[in-house]
């Protein structure tokens, strides 16, 4: 079964919420965050906020496709974004940019939901990504499928650039270990 | 709280319009509101996202009061903008004036915008003149929150009257809106938005007469 016809089973089949009452919620955090700390610290603070989320995201992820394991991190770029992205967000980024050693990938997130109703401050455009939660969240949820990598935007359309891409990048994958404690 | 909320009314416009930097290509007034209209996202995504909020909120205050008041704050800044985006979206956008009317545009047109049904219903207060009531038997916002034991005066719907007061104030009802649990037999969860309007909107209800 192809990977986007699963994303759009499943997104058919959860329970869903209002897009714009999302937007708008998530309009609001970056606000408050922005109103709290500098645009440096807002973007590590989205992120934080992306990992906590994306530790149990997968959770879900996995109990509602139970997806077997990726071969090799071009599988998981492709359920990433056709099953992840789809069911979670209902969209679909594309896939661009392989680096050479297939360690790195690009999404470009073009119709980019967060960024509904946003218009980014003169001081902020240099400074802040705001999307960024959603860097966290590819970052935890691979974490807790034993991979270790690093996701970070390299444009944004609301800074004014053509279009939204996001790199990930896999630093390692991680040795399954067994918590301290057990025999 | 007043004061402070004239600051969250502060539009960005004028300040845009002075900057000197270059303007962008995508100038967001060039944009459709209606792009996202119908569309929809997965429950999780919000609860994870409304939980993220929640959390953040309890790292930074040391009491209920102030947990509420912040969570207000998100919902008033929602609320604000809501009233502009779904009342252009009508087909025959009418300005509501009297109190009655304005609420039950709450509880039905707003309601169905955020939850897709009515709010499950709108009373007005026996004891004071100026306190209604909108009751949600089950709102979004509680369903995956369990409150300890120690916090139970705590209900995340402060969010929801956040946005309930946000709308009031910009349809220059100016009140204050507060979240109450009040259980029910079949409904554990339901919530009652208070809504306590302040004397000069009642002064001029009077004067419409």
């Amino acid at each position: 079964m192809s990977k986007s016809k699963v994303g759009e089973d499943v997104y058919k089949k959860v329970e869903k919420v209002n897009a714009e009452l999302f937007v708008l919620t998530y309009g609001s955090i970056v606000a408050q965050l922005c109103r709290d700390m500098n645009y440096e610290y807002v973007n590590e603070e989205l992120e934080k906020m992306g990992y906590n989320i994306g530790i149990r995201l997968i959770e879900d992820f996995l109990a509602r496709t139970e997806w077997h394991r990726c071969v090799d991190f071009r599988e998981t770029a492709e359920t990433v974004a056709k099953v992840g992205f789809k069911m979670f967000l209902n969209v679909t980024p594309m896939i661009t940019d392989w680096s050479e050693d297939d360690q790195t990938f690009t999404l470009t997130l073009d119709d980019n939901p967060l960024a509904e109703f946003v218009e980014l401050p003169v001081e902020a455009r240099s400074q802040l990504w705001y999307s960024n939660i959603l860097c966290g969240v590819i970052r935890g949820a691979l974490e807790m499928v034993q991979m270790d990598v690093e996701a970070y935007f390299i444009r944004d359309i609301l800074r004014g650039d053509e279009h939204t891409d996001m790199k990930v990048h896999l630093k390692q994958i991680l040795k399954e270990e067994i918590p301290a404690g057990d025999d | 709280m007043q004061s402070h909320n004239k600051n969250l009314f502060k539009s960005s416009v004028s300040e845009s319009l002075t900057s000197t930097a270059p303007l962008l290509s995508r100038n967001i007034y060039d944009q459709t509101l209606n792009r996202i209209r119908n569309a929809e996202v997965n429950l999780s995504c919000f609860a994870f996202l409304f939980s993220e909020l929640i959390q953040r909120i309890q790292s930074q205050v040391s009491g209920i009061q102030e947990f509420e008041e912040k969570l207000n704050e998100h919902g008033y800044r929602v609320g604000q903008r809501l009233i502009e985006l779904v009342i252009w979206r009508e087909r025959n956008p009418k300005r509501e004036i009297r109190i009655l009317n304005v609420l039950q545009y709450i509880h039905s047109t707003l309601w169905k915008y955020l939850f897709g049904r009515h709010a499950d219903s709108l009373e007005k207060s026996k004891e004071n003149e100026d306190e209604y009531m909108i009751v949600d038997n089950n709102p979004l916002f509680n369903k995956f929150i369990s409150v300890p034991k120690e916090m139970s005066q705590l209900n995340c719907c402060a969010y929801l009257a956040g946005i309930v007061e946000g709308f009031l104030d910009s349809a220059q009802f100016p009140c204050k809106a507060s979240a109450h649990t009040v259980p029910l037999a079949q409904h554990s969860q339901r919530t009652v938005i208070l809504v306590k309007i302040q004397p000069s909107v009642l002064a001029r209800e009077e004067l419409l007469g």
